[in-house]
């Protein structure tokens, strides 16, 4: 059978970087094919390539056989090429329908349009209302119609890149679904991520990149993680080293009867809740995200104050109303779910998003800065944490995610916390420094510092944390020893907490993207 | 009876100048871009009216030279923040100073004496219907021409693809850039079609609402059109309704000042300004509202990147 896309010796080389170096393989119709590999790999400008965004040095593509001349994103779709951008480019101010009007060549016409998406939404199990403003649509929704938009086009060949970093579980499992009927149809799709349980479920068969080459071929069903893994970093992932944590007498962090209401009308209350982390473990807070983790890490870190100021006490102190700068001078450091904008400013240079926190260590005096030790500060931070970056003078978002995240996790490291907040630390970021940054908060805890970690991977709270908290609709679950218990528990407790039998819908509710 | 033809006529053309004015800003704040400089193009869209006038132009000519001067003067303020990247409020700002001393240096020629302004029109039997004829068919053609103009904003932004596209520009001009539309020349486009409403909106004054020169006649009344935008949160009715609240106080002020109230003419003269803003404010405070018709990328400069 011809296949759907050859390529065949594909290089393309950027100012000081080899992005792609000869790389060669090829996609039957119908088939879902991975493009396996680290942040930085040369997996996003392969596909840039491909959909003819970026053009290939040397190295040709063929498609259904035929030798791809002239190539750009617009003769992409012509030839049936549709990609799914890992940020989505979508108007928020204007409806779902309006969006797709604007890149379809079809005549402008909404209501025939609007029509024909809730036909398609509908056959592949994806329901979106065309007259919605993506506004008020959740990540999910909008990916959907991203989704729809290219199937609008009856691809051959459809592009998703890292398709699931915003997606919930339950999200995930209706996109798969979609995916293999939409290959079924005889639709090649390829998927690219670094997550390899994702891979190993769906995919027919897998490429892996590293360092801009292909370092293998696998059929992912067929083989272990491990084998995968190895193609992917080069080398075997390093063991966890997790020596049995040895808590302190008093919690480092003790929060008692914390009620709070929700900040916005898309916010989620706080009910009653009460936990303490000692120094020396690390606490998981797990729940599918929107059941109140923002609402309270932003009471933790003092973004938000609360006014029974001993509803929450660090080190025996209540600190309720103390903000973030009063909590941090005692001992807090806190690691942001967003690292541009919240946790870095983006594009501020490394030494000095460093000063931002790190200024009590005297990089600033008498209110002036004093640059070069800032630098040496940032410095140390990139050497220690193996940060890939072109030195302290660095802009902060022209690093990886996963670097920038090294940055920022070791910029709050080096201020030695006694309490440790940290929200979704591995969030897309990349194998290899996903297991140095566990491996990094396991370190700090077993040095006595008290960890609470917010996220949304059961397998990394599994892997590093000593107690799990389960929270869900506002409410936060009796701890429980992670030894103690499995995941089917924390599955249960994530979406049925808060009642017996009558919650079972907000149980339901909570588990909607 | 007489007095509520008169106030309610007068409020009409009390309003047309701002509804020019706060239009064409409005589609210039939907792509994205913010021109502070009103003021300076119905300064300079007035002063070659009026020049056109007294030329001896027919009038639809000497309108038609201030809406052109309008846009022509705007092209200026394109050139440097869209072109060359500058600092959008800045170059709004020198738009508006620099129309205001143009204005003044053509003026300079052109006497104290008025001259002959725009005729109203008069449709046989129509216009002398009692009540409707005087309240509704008795204004001039620029007054119809503004509601006109109202009409084919509110479908064009609307209704069209074209207006899609000019809105989402005004959102994102880096995703409606990647979708592959000319960012830089719509914006172009929009900027000129400001000029040209504050063109006419500059020639009104000059040739029909007080059809005589004086220096910086507009008396502030480009700065209310770009708070009318503002307050309005970016929707073409609110403009309307906020022009006609203005246009409505200040015909009331001026009865009041007729009738000789105990209150300065200072304060009563800028009741307009205050009223407007204060009427506007109220309603603007929904914040989601504002947040969905606002226009995201407002003021931010945007190149196309390769």
């Amino acid at each position: 059978m011809t296949p759907r896309l050859e390529l065949r010796n594909i290089c393309k080389t950027y100012p000081g970087v080899v992005a792609n170096d000869d790389i060669s393989m090829s996609i039957a119709p119908g088939e879902i094919h991975a493009v396996l590999g680290e942040n930085g790999a040369g997996k996003s400008t392969l596909m840039k390539i491909i959909y003819g965004a970026a053009q290939a040095d040397s190295g040709t593509i063929h498609c259904d056989g035929q030798l791809v001349e002239t190539h750009n994103p617009a003769s992409s779709r012509a030839l049936g090429i549709e990609m799914v951008y890992q940020h989505f480019a979508l108007f928020e101010s204007v409806t779902v329908v309006e969006n797709i009007a604007l890149s379809v060549s079809s005549e402008f016409h909404l209501e025939s349009l609007a029509s024909q998406i809730t036909e398609l939404s509908q056959r592949y199990g994806m329901p979106i209302d065309p007259y919605r403003r993506v506004h008020d649509l959740s990540v999910g929704e909008r990916q959907r119609v991203e989704i729809v938009r290219c199937l609008l086009q009856a691809p051959k060949l459809l592009i998703l890149d890292e398709p699931t970093s915003v997606l919930t579980p339950q999200a995930v499992v209706k996109l798969f679904e979609t995916l293999r009927q939409l290959a079924a149809e005889g639709c090649s799709i390829l998927y690219i991520s670094h997550k390899l349980d994702e891979v190993q479920e769906l995919c027919d068969s897998a490429t892996v990149l590293r360092n801009g080459r292909v370092t293998g071929t696998a059929r992912p069903r067929e083989s272990t993680s491990v084998e995968l893994a190895r193609m992917m970093v080069g080398s075997d992932l390093p063991e966890m080293r997790l020596n049995p944590s040895n808590p302190s007498p008093e919690p480092v962090l003790d929060v008692r009867g914390l009620s709070a209401p929700p900040k916005d009308r898309y916010g989620i209350g706080l009910k009653d809740i009460s936990f303490c982390v000692h120094g020396g473990e690390i606490v998981g807070l797990a729940g599918v995200s929107g059941n109140g983790q923002a609402e309270l890490i932003s009471l933790l870190s003092g973004e938000r104050l609360h006014p029974q100021a001993d509803t929450i006490r660090i080190n025996g102190r209540p600190v309720g109303r103390l903000d973030a700068a009063g909590r941090r001078r005692i001992g807090t450091a806190f690691v942001p779910e967003e690292r541009l904008g919240r946790g870095a400013v983006p594009p501020h240079a490394l030494w000095e998003n460093a000063i931002l926190t790190g200024h009590r260590k005297g990089l600033v005096r008498n209110g002036l800065v004093n640059r070069p030790k800032a630098r040496e500060f940032a410095g140390s931070i990139i050497e220690r944490f193996n940060v890939k970056a072109n030195g302290p003078g660095a802009s902060a978002q022209s690093l990886s995610g996963g670097n920038l995240q090294k940055f920022i996790v070791g910029r709050e490291i080096e201020l030695a916390p006694k309490l440790f907040l940290v929200a979704q630390p591995t969030w897309g970021v990349d194998v290899g420094a996903a297991a140095f940054l566990r491996q990094t908060l396991i370190d700090l805890s077993r040095a006595g510092a008290a960890v609470l970690v917010v996220s949304e991977e059961l397998d990394e709270l599994f892997e590093i944390c000593d107690r799990l908290l389960v929270i869900c609709q506002g409410q936060v679950s009796a701890p429980l020893h992670t030894a103690e218990t499995d995941r089917e528990e924390v599955g249960l407790l994530m979406t049925r907490l808060g009642g017996q039998g009558s919650d079972k819908r907000s149980g339901e509710l909570a588990l909607q993207d | 009876m007489d007095l509520f033809i008169a106030i309610f006529t007068g409020t009409i053309i009390a309003a047309t100048p701002l509804i020019f004015a706060a239009l064409g800003e409005l589609v210039v704040e939907k792509s994205g871009v913010l021109n502070l400089g009103i003021e300076g193009m119905m300064l300079v869209g007035a002063a070659f009216a009026f020049w056109g006038v007294i030329a001896g132009l027919p009038m639809p000519l000497a309108i038609l030279a201030g809406a052109l001067a309008g846009a022509a003067s705007s092209l200026l303020f394109g050139v440097l923040a869209l072109t060359f990247l500058t600092n959008q409020y800045a170059a709004g700002l020198a738009l508006a100073i620099f129309g205001s001393g143009l204005s003044a240096f053509i003026g300079r020629g052109f006497g104290s004496a008025p001259i002959d302004a725009l005729d109203a029109i008069h449709l046989p039997v129509l216009s002398d219907i009692p009540l409707v004829g005087p309240l509704l068919l008795r204004f001039d053609p620029l007054v119809y021409l503004a509601l006109f103009m109202f009409a084919v904003i509110s479908w064009f932004l609307y209704r069209t693809k074209a207006g899609l596209v000019l809105r989402t520009i005004g959102e994102s001009p880096e995703t409606a850039h990647a979708i592959g539309f000319p960012v830089i020349k719509i914006r172009y486009l929009a900027v000129l079609f400001g000029g040209l409403m504050a063109g006419l909106g500059g020639a009104y004054l000059s040739v029909a609402y007080t059809p005589l020169w004086v220096e910086n006649m507009t008396a502030g009344r480009g700065w209310i059109a770009l708070a009318l935008v503002v307050f309005a949160t970016w929707r073409p009715l609110r403009v309307l309704l906020g022009a006609w609240l203005f246009g409505g106080m200040t015909i009331l002020q001026l009865q009041g000042q007729a009738l000789g109230l105990g209150v300065p003419s200072e304060l009563l003269s800028a009741l307009p300004y205050a009223a407007t803003i204060v009427v506007l404010v109220i309603i603007s405070q929904n914040r989601q509202m504002l947040a969905l018709h606002f226009p995201a990328s407002l003021a931010k400069p945007f190149r196309p990147a390769n």
